[in-house]
């Protein structure tokens, strides 16, 4: 039994080493909303930017620090990259690799903003940096960026 | 406390900052004419374009992924319109302090290394971006040239799909000017625009 379950904790490290290995995957829509309903006592907060964004680039280590001091919490920020998906390969990666970012990061799998704007907030203008707050029910949309004192006053207000 | 009224201060001073930068035209107003420097040392205005019907007026820049990913489509919009009376007049609406490879003699370089079939104008201060209320690069605005003067006709997107992979695009402006043309007002008025924020001087 103990073999065992020392070995779970050994396949659950190799795992979450890997899944700290920087991966940035391509997500939808759909994927995301399946992802929050799936995991409705968690609050997520998903930062949507972009390599190209510098205001992005400077609040992204406030994300990581929300994450890193409240690992007791249940909470996923999900950092959704708005590149083209040409760029996944030459930017997206080697930028989150170079930064070391240990949140999940994705990129958006979605080619008409027209559209995927309204369905993410229809408040929203398109303009990154944005983020969207969700714990069950309660869902807040905010575009603009943030010192880390705003982030985390919106989180706490969740 | 006093981080609330600190937080409310700021969002203040944000506020007062979005609101400086204008609102966008939006079809049926009246669109501002200007007269910018070219490329070429050449001043512009819709005046320039006398046989014109209308104009398509980007905003737009050196820098920013999404204006790189249109660029080709704006010098396709001019060659395909220009002889139809509906020419492009570009305009980098990016403050080149704020965006140092947005400045006069880089949108110099750029031009003539695409050959823009356009003019490419710089907009000191920022003045014209302001009065059009541009806030992506790019951003479009369509205006046609009526008897009560230059009117808008359509603001926001060249089409749907920004990385130009997409076989079957929504072309908005194309559309708006097919519009135009047959004497129509335009079905879509107003789309997204998608792109990268007009880049400005830090407030101090």
């Amino acid at each position: 039994m103990k073999i065992k379950s020392i070995s779970y904790i050994f396949l659950w490290t190799i795992f979450s080493v890997s899944a700290y290995s920087q991966n940035v995957k391509l997500l939808n829509i759909n994927q995301l909303n399946e992802r929050i309903k799936n995991g409705k006592d968690s609050t997520y907060v998903v930062n949507f930017w972009a390599t190209w964004c510098a205001p992005c680039i400077k609040e992204l280590p406030h994300f990581e620090k929300l994450s890193g001091e409240h690992k007791s919490e249940k909470l996923a920020v999900l950092l959704v990259s708005l590149d083209f998906k040409s760029k996944l390969e030459s930017n997206v990666i080697p930028f989150v690799k170079r930064k070391n970012l240990k949140n999940e990061v994705f990129l958006l799998n979605e080619s008409s903003p027209q559209e995927f704007i309204d369905r993410i907030d229809p408040s929203w203008s398109g303009s990154i940096p944005a983020t969207l707050f969700i714990k069950g029910d309660k869902r807040k949309f905010v575009e603009s960026e943030f010192t880390y004192e705003q982030l985390l006053t919106e989180y706490k207000k969740l | 406390m006093k981080k609330i009224i600190l937080l409310f201060a700021l969002a203040f001073s944000a506020f007062l900052a979005q609101a400086q930068t204008g609102t966008t035209l939006k079809a049926g107003d009246k669109a501002p004419d200007f007269k910018l420097k070219n490329v070429d040392n050449k001043e512009v205005s819709f005046g320039t374009f006398k046989d014109a019907k209308g104009y398509i007026v980007v905003f737009t820049c050196n820098t920013c992924p999404y204006a790189i990913g249109y660029e080709q489509r704006i010098i396709d919009l001019d060659k395909k319109f220009r002889p139809q009376g509906y020419p492009v007049i570009a305009i980098n609406p990016n403050d080149p302090e704020a965006s140092t490879a947005d400045t006069f003699s880089k949108m110099q370089d750029l031009a003539k290394e695409k050959k823009y079939p356009f003019p490419y104008l710089f907009d000191p201060g920022q003045k014209i971006t302001d009065e059009y209320g541009a806030k992506r690069t790019p951003h479009v605005f369509i205006i046609s040239k009526t008897a009560k003067g230059n009117v808008v006709e359509y603001v926001g997107a060249i089409d749907n799909d920004p990385e130009g992979n997409k076989a079957d695009k929504v072309k908005y402006a194309e559309d708006v000017i097919a519009s135009l043309k047959s004497g129509q007002k335009p079905a879509i008025t107003q789309t997204k625009e998608i792109g990268c924020t007009v880049k400005r001087k830090a407030k101090a």
